[in-house]
Formats: structure tokens, C-alpha cells, sequence
């Protein structure tokens, strides 16, 4: 980190907990008990939290809804940007997407180009009957029609400002932190 | 990673580890109803095919198709090299239709590496010669490691022509960059001169390495490339160092068996053990496809 720039925590691990356990109980009375649901994390996060908010949801009213990954790094509209990137993990239930409510669930929602990418991903594996987005942290500066269904934390951020969310399965705490 | 793929010794070991990965992702795209991502529209693949192919020809076409590039296919006969035209010839007028990659094959070892001096786009080396084959060695290298998992450390066997195959020297030198331990099997009239400078072992017997192999790969005996006698009949090659069903006993339980393709049925390889569940063979066409595509992606899918 350079030594202009400084980092907040705006959500500790307590509050990531929270926000995850209401994101599940809203997920259980928008969807009427999320009996047709599948959660779609898109890696890394993305899939780490779809996992977490599969166990709430377990564990508020003993669904167990099918939990998967979908990488969108194919899909992308920058990848001539940079060399080519290497791929995630797409992790699908066996029997498919079709005609069920699909949640996508990523960690930071920005621009809204990965969930664009997403939708696009979606559209050549199958035909969901609906497509909702749960996110944890919306930080706004959209530069698609795109909005999240689900959201942990609405966080007001200046464009020059980072994002970055920190989970204990990939880096060892929870903590979501505005980097300036 | 490079720009070319031209020889399996341009690889690191992350670059090589890291198109098996890519690969092993690519797979799921060959399972499902809709066998096509976005990823290279707009960019153009040229086939350019100086020798009969049909498995490598397809598989590259199949691949690019499947990634959404558009693809040009050229082969020799009946374009204007029958008239004479060089090969910088030919590929300048590549270059100027635009082609983002050259995937190469050609009698000639070494023409991908004039090749890649003469274009911008990149040069995928589909076979040149008597040279290398590396797509071949990537394809085998994800066959193994889907049966075995890692390849640290594991036995790997290559039997036959060794002197006419670019598979071999391919694989050798992607599979000791990958940390198994390579065996060589031939007589000695088809091993080439340098084969004491490849890092790998080499032995005559067969019958005595069978039983430590967790691979092994049979070569075609390439006759169309055999000027001279390389040994007495094909009677006797196919007795000392054909895999027989006696021989296929003797290997470990789970061990597998390779083949490049075309094969010669009761040459080098019997029939049955050819058909056996432990043949890879036409697993290794279908794995050709998704590893050629990890390569497209990775040379061609970011900023180039």
C-alpha cells in the first residue's frame, strides 16, 4: 500500500455475519421459502459467500437450497485489457438451471459489468425461471442498468476509492475495508 | 506465457500447469447443450496444414469454433504452394488478412520458428518435421493427470518410433518439465543421436520396464517417413516391442495406455488392448480439443 492511501474498516466480521443472516431471511420471504432456489456464487468471494448464506438458510429453516460457482471470466467485456487471465471454478447442481430462481451472489457490486458477464454466462447453460442478485456491499458508480436484489451494506464510495472484502476462507478474517 | 507454442520446452512449469488448468475448466464447456463461449470473436485462427492431418486439423478447427474465432482452413494441396509460392510468401498473405494465430504443421522441422519471424500473429506449432508436437504432449499430459492425478514422480513409458516422432520428443520434454520420469523403449536404429542429451532414461527391453509403468504411450511406426530398413520385419518389431495382450498383463492394474493415433492394429499395438478400458485412446481425441482450446485462450483471449 503506498503511503497516501489509506484503508477503513466500514464492516467487521460481526456485522459481514449480520448482514448475511438478513440477506438469507430476505431470500426465504421474497422467494416463499426458496424451495426452486439455487445460489450462484462467482469466485472467489462470491462463492465463499453463496456457501455461507446456503448455511443460514439451512439453519433458519432447514432448506437445503443447491449451491454452485459460476466463473464469468469467458464472458468478460475487458478481457483485451490485460493478458489472459486464468480461469475460476464453474460448479453447476446436477441438474441444471432450467426453469429454477437462480441468486447470484458476488461480493462487491460496481460497475455491474460482472453481473452483465454473469447473465451472459447464464443465458448458454440453461433457461432459470428468474435471475436475482444478492450482493454484500453495493458501492454504487453503476455503468450498466443493473441492480442487486439483495444487499448487505450500501456503501457510499468515491470512484478513486477501493473495495476490498476479506473472508476467513480465503484470507484468513472477515472484514470489508475502504481503501482511499 | 510465450507468444508461439512452438516446442514443449518453451514451458515453464507454471505455464504448463497452468493450460492443464485452464483446460481442465474448458472441459465442462464440451458437456454442455451450448458448446460455445464468447471469448475470441473477432479474432482469426488460420489452419495452415503442409501435411495430411485429420485428428490435429479437426481438433484446432473444433476448438477455435468453440471459442467463437473465425477460422481459415488451408492446406497445401490445391492452393498456391502447388504452384510454387514460398513460404514467406504464404504467410505474408497470411498476415494480411489479418490472421491473429497461425496454427502450423509442416514436413519441415522448424518451419513454425521461420514462421513466427515473419508474422505479428501468434505461431501454434501443430507438428513440423520430425520435431515437436507440443499441443500433443499438452493433450497427454491432462489425459494422465485426470487418471493419476499429479504427475510428480510418476512412470512414464514411450515405445516405438522414437526417431520419426515429434509426439515423443514433445512429451519427453513437457514430462520432465512436469516432474515425472520418462522411460524411452526402442531399438536402437530408432532412437536419434541425441537421445543421450534428453532428459530421460532409455531401454531396449521392454518386458522389464512394463511392470513399473504407471503410463505407457505406444508410438505409430511411421513408414511413410522410413527410408531405410530401421529393422528386419514388421513381424519382429511387433514381437519385441508391440504391446500384446501378454504384455499388457504385465503391467500394474492401473496403469494406462497411450496412443497418439493413427494407429497400426497389430503392430505396434494389438486390437484388443487398443479397445481395452484402460486404453485413453479416444478419451485423448476428445481431451485434444479442450487442451488446444485452453492454448487459443491463453495466447489469444487477453491483449495481444
Amino acid at each position: 500500500m503506498s503511503e497516501n492511501s489509506s484503508s477503513r474498516a466500514v464492516l467487521e466480521g460481526p456485522d459481514i455475519h449480520r448482514a448475511l443472516t438478513r440477506i438469507a431471511h430476505e431470500i426465504l420471504e421474497r422467494t416463499k421459502g426458496a424451495s426452486d432456489v439455487i445460489l450462484l456464487g462467482i469466485p472467489t468471494r462470491g462463492a465463499t459467500l453463496a456457501h455461507r448464506i446456503g448455511e443460514r438458510l439451512e439453519q433458519v429453516e432447514d432448506v437445503k437450497v443447491p449451491v454452485g460457482s459460476l466463473d464469468i471470466t469467458m464472458y468478460r467485456d475487458d478481457l483485451r485489457t490485460k493478458p489472459a487471465r486464468a480461469l475460476g471454478h464453474t460448479e453447476l447442481p446436477a441438474d441444471g438451471i432450467d426453469d429454477k430462481l437462480i441468486v447470484l451472489v458476488d461480493d462487491v457490486l460496481f460497475s455491474g459489468r460482472t453481473i452483465r458477464a454473469a447473465l451472459d454466462a447464464l443465458n448458454d447453460l440453461g433457461r432459470p425461471r428468474a435471475v436475482q442478485l444478492a450482493v454484500l456491499v453495493d458501492r454504487g458508480h453503476r455503468e450498466l442498468p443493473i441492480r442487486a436484489d439483495y444487499v448487505g451494506k450500501n456503501l457510499p464510495t468515491a470512484k478513486s476509492e477501493k473495495v476490498k472484502v476479506f473472508l476467513a476462507e480465503t484470507d484468513g478474517r472477515d472484514a470489508v475495508e475502504l481503501i482511499k | 506465457m510465450n507468444k508461439h507454442l512452438i516446442s514443449a520446452a518453451d514451458l515453464s512449469k507454471d505455464d504448463a500447469l497452468l493450460i492443464l488448468d485452464t483446460a481442465e475448466e474448458l472441459a465442462r464447456v464440451s458437456e454442455r447443450s451450448i458448446k460455445k463461449l464468447p471469448t475470441l470473436r473477432g479474432r482469426t485462427v488460420v489452419n495452415l496444414f503442409f501435411e495430411d492431418s485429420t485428428r490435429t486439423r479437426i481438433s484446432f478447427e473444433a476448438a477455435a469454433k468453440r471459442l467463437s474465432a473465425d477460422v481459415i482452413n488451408f492446406s497445401a494441396k490445391g492452393s498456391s504452394v502447388s504452384k510454387g509460392e514460398s513460404l514467406k510468401d504464404t504467410a505474408l498473405t497470411l498476415e494480411a488478412m489479418g490472421a491473429d494465430a497461425v496454427v502450423m504443421r509442416h514436413g519441415a522441422s522448424g518451419a513454425p520458428y521461420r514462421l513466427a519471424n515473419w508474422i505479428r500473429g501468434s505461431v501454434v506449432n501443430a507438428g513440423d518435421g520430425t520435431h515437436e508436437h507440443p499441443t500433443q504432449a499438452l493433450l497427454d499430459a491432462f489425459t494422465m493427470r485426470r487418471h493419476l492425478k499429479n504427475l510428480e514422480g510418476r512412470k512414464i513409458t514411450i515405445v516405438g518410433d522414437v526417431l520419426h516422432s515429434r509426439v515423443a520428443r514433445s512429451n519427453v520434454l513437457l514430462l520432465s518439465t512436469l516432474g515425472a520420469d520418462v522411460t524411452l523403449v526402442a531399438p536402437p536404429t530408432l532412437l536419434p543421436v541425441s537421445v543421450g542429451t534428453w532428459p530421460c532414461d532409455v531401454s531396449y527391453d521392454l518386458d522389464a520396464v512394463l511392470p513399473k509403468s504407471d503410463v505407457i504411450m505406444m508410438l505409430r511406426v511411421q513408414k511413410e517417413r522410413m527410408n531405410a530398413a530401421y529393422f528386419p520385419s514388421e513381424r519382429e518389431y511387433s514381437r519385441r516391442y508391440g504391446l500384446d495382450r501378454d504384455r499388457f498383463a504385465k503391467l500394474p492394474d492401473d496403469a494406462i495406455v497411450m496412443h497418439p493415433g493413427p494407429m497400426n492394429r497389430g503392430m505396434e499395438i494389438a486390437a484388443e488392448v487398443a479397445d481395452s478400458a484402460r486404453s485413453t485412446i479416444v478419451e485423448q481425441v476428445a481431451n485434444g480439443v479442450t487442451t488446444r482450446m485452453a492454448v487459443l485462450y491463453l495466447l489469444l483471449g487477453g491483449e495481444i
